[in-house]
């Protein structure tokens, strides 16, 4: 069976003040079991690192409502008023990061980089206290890598060596933090063997990923179909 | 027409065939509903994929096909989804023609703040900061005045900047003002309104087209 495991020998990597990234856009590339997990074990004081806390009862969303989280590092928490009223009481630390920032900058922690260049947040308040650098002429501002010690994502379908396959828009940060953590596990919805999803298909090699699990549950919030991948 | 239906109708009239575009939030998304009918215009979604098509009737929707406010949506024959790094890619590399946006405030400069407001809301950047540095072309959609009445068009933003001097175009129901290097200029002015109407809402200096039209819709 390969990398296939559970959800409890998942969550032995996961301890109070773990630095951890998550995969998803408002839920949907989520991987829901092992956030019940999470939520079930109990640990605290966590670090995550995700595009956003989702709605406050959905996904990330549950690890904020149940006071599991100390910093958060996201481009947005809008659709989630716990984790506002949080921030503004104190109790949490949040890091807003624009997203292609943060997805480049986990970009440049899995592929070995010392940082991005980019133009994103000159003159705004994300450049405070950061270098800015001039190159061919253009002023950019120097963003630092970004890693975990796990790295929990959400594929549609996985091979015994691991080899990802994600569906739709469910892909967005999953790919990229495959590559930027110590220790990555995909939760998918289909186990298949090897030989079943062809290299001309694979997205995220099998390199990048630890262990597999099946899903469990699945939060969105309109429960609807699947037209087939 | 309700002010909302004057600005998408107006900023569709902007979007050529084949143009690579970005609709943000709100009156933005609007605009999709007023394309001419059977014009390629690409969409894109920035939580990844190109091809955003309409909304999908009820009890077809797919999980997993999501706009970037949350909503289902559909994809279009042709379109093609990717990973966060190579959405961006599109917004920040040249490859975006157009992204329309909301705005809490805009200033003479074509400074653009619609982030945040210390001490209410802070819902975060999302992926605001990339488009509007990222886009070839950055049209702000919105109401011409806030809710209470005050100018949204100002001298100088007194809010957080989502980006500098990155605005192009601003439209409102009121009228199309040009970013320039000399300033804003007036050059439309819609139906039912004069320039005086547009200059009591407005708190920034408005220079006056020598081509100054009425606002077609």
């Amino acid at each position: 069976m390969g990398k296939l495991t559970t959800i409890d020998w998942v969550l032995n990597r996961v301890h109070d003040e773990t630095v951890l990234m998550i995969g998803g856009f408002l839920g949907v590339g989520t991987p829901d079991s092992l956030i019940d997990g999470i939520v079930k074990k109990g640990v605290k004081n966590l670090t995550i690192i995700a595009n956003d806390t989702c709605y406050p009862g959905m996904g990330i969303g549950k690890l904020v409502v149940n006071k599991q989280v100390k910093k958060l590092i996201v481009s947005h928490i809008g659709t989630n008023s716990e984790t506002g009223r949080q921030m503004t009481a104190g109790e949490i630390e949040v890091e807003l990061a624009p997203q292609g920032t943060l997805a480049e900058r986990i970009r440049a922690g899995g592929a070995g980089l010392g940082g991005v260049l980019t133009p994103t947040g000159l003159g705004t308040v994300v450049a405070e206290g950061k270098k800015t650098i001039i190159a061919n002429g253009k002023e950019f501002l120097l963003e630092l890598p970004l890693r975990a010690q796990v790295a929990l994502i959400k594929a549609y379908k996985a091979d015994t060596r691991g080899n990802l396959l994600f569906r739709s828009s469910s892909r967005n940060f999953n790919p990229l933090m495959a590559a930027a953590a110590d220790y990555v596990v995909a939760e998918v919805e289909h186990f298949v063997p090897e030989g079943d999803i062809s290299p001309n298909e694979v997205m995220t090699p099998g390199i990048f990923v630890d262990n597999i699990i099946l899903q469990e549950v699945y939060d969105n919030a309109v429960e609807v179909g699947k037209g087939g991948a | 027409m309700k002010p909302k239906e004057i600005i998408a109708r107006r900023v569709a009239r902007e979007l050529r065939a084949g143009n690579v575009v970005n609709l943000g939030i709100g009156i933005p998304t609007l605009v999709a509903n007023y394309l001419p009918e059977n014009m390629d215009v690409e969409l894109h979604s920035e939580n990844g994929f190109i091809g955003l098509g309409p909304v999908p009737q009820e009890g077809h929707e797919d999980a997993d096909v999501i706009n970037a406010g949350g909503q289902h949506v559909t994809i279009n024959t042709g379109g093609a989804f990717f990973d966060s790094a190579m959405s961006f890619a599109i917004i920040r590399g040249g490859h975006l023609d157009i992204t329309v946006l909301g705005a809490l405030e805009v200033d003479e400069q074509g400074n653009l703040a619609n982030w945040m407001v210390p001490g209410k809301l802070v819902p975060g950047m999302g992926g605001a900061m990339d488009l509007t540095v990222g886009a070839r072309k950055v049209i702000v959609a919105m109401e011409h005045n806030a809710k209470n009445g005050s100018a949204k068009i100002l001298k100088k933003c007194r809010l957080p900047l989502t980006a500098r001097k990155e605005v192009d175009l601003i439209i409102t129901e009121k009228a199309v003002i040009e970013v320039t290097e000399e300033g804003l200029v007036l050059k439309e002015v819609a139906p039912g309104f004069t320039v005086e109407d547009v200059r009591n809402a407005t708190e920034a200096e408005l220079i006056v087209s020598s081509e100054l039209k009425e606002m077609a819709v």
